[in-house]
């Protein structure tokens, strides 16, 4: 008697997670930059539509990536925030699990910005003072040696007489991706020393030490709430602090931004381009699924509109960066036409 | 003479004991204000560490409560509308399809541009539509499903205003910085002002933060959604870990031969106590979700996950219960005739039903807060409808302090410390129900 009950516990278990293979929701997984404009135009949505509110999934663009190229089906996600865009290799994977036809939209921009306390010295450096700042090593000659940098003057007497210590994210975060790629990469390619490595075809190496940060102390590594690096610059007048524009935005009483190679950020020079640090916000739709998983084509008009990513949309008013109005129209046309991903667009 | 000699031997040694005994006394006599303060020392580092965790719990309950009590109340304005089937978009029709959709928003700004007709440029009119929620244009769509018959007719109601002003209200913005550092501008403030002098704005208890779901509007926030999810979450996780884990413990502590392989179970038991939940949660990924199928975000995973966590701490706790009954009780029983199973179904198990409750509820104490293993399958997402069933998209409640503490709008900071003051409330009922329980049911032998 009770090992029929136990099984039919059992069976009824598994009975229940067969029928829950039906879906109504659309489901988003990826980038914790993207996630906060997605998830404000999946709440517009869900309230302004009968359809049900998107799930959103904060797990990195690569995290999110993985789950995406997964498969098609409704166990596996239908859209993916990234805020770099899909490599080569992922886009092979994908292929390879089934996932062919992906769109791609781009969404606007987001500054990384260099940040400190309102009351400490304006700060106005170079991406290459910055790589000098923060690399585990620096070339001297054509040799590279530990970082023996300990205050700001003591790479340009212009910077200000203090020690050097940077809040910034952690390895796993899609922010420090992107300031490895826009300032530490950038500014390393340029210096005698790695341009001898790139020549020699050492790759490995050059890549070590364009992108090693320094250990020593000099920079901490800060989690990945932004907010919490926002709140240690207001208690720490020496300290400087990288993270998204947003919170620059949302905490401008507090802190300020530093000037990177002579360009404030600003919305407009963000915008513009001429900010240096600044990336693409995106997010790949799965083809395959529209139809299948109600209201996906009505969330990307959504998003698509001129009321959310435009200029003078509400998620400009949260901080994203909008495109230029021709960049804005070629990818509207993408999210309505469908236009598909190959890889050599990549 | 022999005599007379063992005489003196005897007085030197008499002497010598009397001289060993008075130097032990000064001996003991010198060491013993050592030995006092030593036990005072170490009574002070008693009292010492006890202090300090009082002064961390103090500092804890201070800084949260202090930033966060005035969550719970919201910025609203008295907004009066003159309602006009025009203004809504919907002329002359009721039905419930054109209550769905009329342009509620477009009546908010209308009654705005009524209340301040002397702003009349485009950008200063932008300003003073964002300075109320969109929560407004809700407000007035329930009032009216509600009442369609108030559509012509002047409705006055309380509107939340937009974060940024709930801010000002609460003193957490600095008008005497620059205005472009302020997110309040001057003419939002000016406006502000007029507010206040009319009288038509004012704190009133934070419904949303109760009734709703998540939100990316600070002011629209609430943690209902989360705190739904939780409990379906622990539902399926006590439905399950309760009762396998009291027949795991009866079947270990009553039935099992003691032997190599007992004793194997146990050391594992033991060991599973102390794995990292993430495991759990990596456990959960790859088993529910990708064998058997189960749906992402779903409390019906994360309450299985938290049962795979929680069963080794409620095994431990009912064996610990078990062994307190007296085995006079069992033997009394089996004496009297009684099987092994009515020995244990009639007697061991009601005196040891409170112990294995109070374990249990600290189990769930424990899996109400735990974000790690939910991570893994998908429970830590932007979730704003309201789950209906277990198996619908949910978050929890420590989950929603996480997603709230990282989001950039400044009135999410004081949501942040007010939910956690929630979540405070349920572990402290919770583990003084499991205190309680004990205190009325225990019984010492």
């Amino acid at each position: 008697m009770l090992k029929k009950t136990l099984a039919l516990a059992v069976l009824a278990t598994v009975a229940t997670a067969g029928a829950a293979e039906a879906r109504d929701t659309i489901r988003i997984v990826g980038s914790s930059t993207v996630y906060p404009f997605s998830t404000v135009v999946a709440e517009n949505f869900g309230k302004s539509t009968s359809f049900k509110t998107p799930v959103i999934e904060s797990t990195g663009s690569g995290g999110g990536i993985k789950l995406f190229c997964a498969g098609v089906g409704t166990e596996h996600p239908d859209i993916v925030n990234a805020s770099r865009r899909m490599k080569k290799s992922e886009f092979e994977t994908c292929d390879k699990n089934g996932v062919k036809d992906i769109v791609e939209v781009r969404v606007g921009y987001d500054g990384i910005v260099i940040a400190n306390a309102k009351a400490a010295p304006a700060f106005d450096v170079t991406r290459e003072q910055l790589f000098m700042a923060l690399a585990k090593e620096v070339p001297q000659g054509d040799k590279w040696v530990a970082n023996p940098y300990k205050k700001w003057s003591d790479i340009n007497p212009s910077l200000p007489n203090e020690e050097i210590e940077v809040l910034g994210p952690p390895p796993t975060s899609g922010t420090r991706d992107a300031f490895t790629e826009l300032v530490m990469d950038a500014a390393c390619e340029k210096l005698p020393a790695a341009k001898a490595l790139k020549d020699a075809g050492d790759d490995k190496t050059l890549k070590q030490k364009c992108q090693s940060v320094r250990e020593d102390g000099a920079y901490i590594e800060a989690g990945e709430n932004d907010n919490l690096i926002v709140q240690k610059l207001g208690a720490n007048q020496t300290a400087v602090g990288i993270f998204g524009y947003s919170f620059l935005e949302e905490n401008a009483d507090k802190i300020k931004g530093a000037k990177v190679d002579g360009k404030e950020p600003t919305f407009d020079n963000i915008s513009s381009g001429a900010y240096p640090v600044s990336r693409p916000l995106q997010f790949y739709v799965k083809k395959a699924h529209i139809g299948t998983i109600p209201g996906i084509q009505e969330y990307l008009n959504e998003f698509t509109a001129d009321k959310a990513w435009g200029p003078e949309g509400y998620l400009a008013d949260k901080g994203l960066i909008p495109m230029p109005d021709a960049e804005r129209a070629k990818y509207k046309e993408a999210a309505t036409k469908l236009k598909t991903l190959t890889a050599g667009d990549l | 003479m022999a005599t007379a000699e063992q005489q003196v031997e005897m007085t030197t040694s008499q002497k010598d004991i009397l001289s060993r005994q008075s130097r032990i006394s000064e001996t003991v006599n010198a060491g013993l204000k050592s030995r006092y303060r030593s036990e005072a020392r170490f009574r002070a580092y008693g009292a010492g560490a006890i202090v300090l965790a009082l002064v961390m719990l103090v500092l804890l309950f201070v800084t949260i409560i202090g930033k966060g009590y005035t969550a719970f109340v919201q910025t609203e304005l008295q907004l009066t509308i003159a309602t006009s089937g025009e203004a809504l978009g919907i002329g002359n029709d009721r039905d419930a399809a054109a209550l769905n959709r009329a342009d509620y928003q477009a009546q908010i700004k209308a009654s705005l541009r009524d209340m301040f007709p002397d702003v009349t440029g485009r950008k200063e009119r932008r300003d003073l539509y964002g300075m109320v929620s969109d929560g407004a244009a809700y407000a007035l769509r329930d009032a009216l499903a509600e009442n369609p018959a108030l559509i012509g007719q002047k409705v006055t109601l309380q509107v939340p205003v937009a974060s940024d002003i709930d801010m000002l209200h609460k003193g957490q913005i600095d008008r005497t910085v620059a205005e472009a550092e302020r997110k309040v501008n001057d003419f939002q403030i000016g406006i502000y002002d007029r507010w206040v002098s009319m009288g038509t704005i004012g704190l009133h208890f934070n419904t949303a933060l109760f009734t709703q779901g998540d939100s990316r509007q600070p002011e629209l926030a609430g943690i209902w959604g989360a705190a739904v999810g939780s409990f379906y979450t622990l539902i399926v996780t006590l439905a399950l870990s309760f009762p396998i884990g009291v027949a795991a413990a009866v079947y270990l502590e009553e039935f099992a031969p003691k032997n190599r392989w007992t004793d194997l179970i146990e050391v594992n038991i033991n060991n599973l106590a102390a794995v990292p939940s993430i495991v759990f949660g990596l456990l959960g990924l790859a088993v529910f979700l990708q064998f058997f199928g189960m749906p992402r975000s779903a409390p019906v995973a994360g309450g299985l996950v938290l049962t795979l966590m929680n069963l080794p701490i409620i095994i431990i706790a009912s064996r610990a219960a078990l062994k307190s009954v007296p085995p006079s009780i069992r033997e009394a029983a089996l004496g009297l005739g009684a099987s092994k199973l009515q020995t244990i179904l009639h007697h061991v198990l009601p005196l040891a039903m409170p112990g294995m409750l109070t374990g249990t509820i600290i189990g769930m104490a424990h899996a109400l807060g735990e974000t790690a293993p939910l991570l893994m399958i998908g429970m830590v997402a932007f979730v704003v409808d309201i789950p209906m069933t277990p198996m619908d998209s949910a978050t929890v409640l420590p989950v929603q302090i996480y997603l709230w503490a990282d989001s950039p709008e400044r009135a999410f900071v004081e949501r942040t410390s007010a939910a956690i003051m929630v979540l405070l409330a349920f572990l402290v009922t919770m583990n003084a129900a499991a205190v309680l329980l004990r205190k009325k049911f225990e019984r010492r032998w």
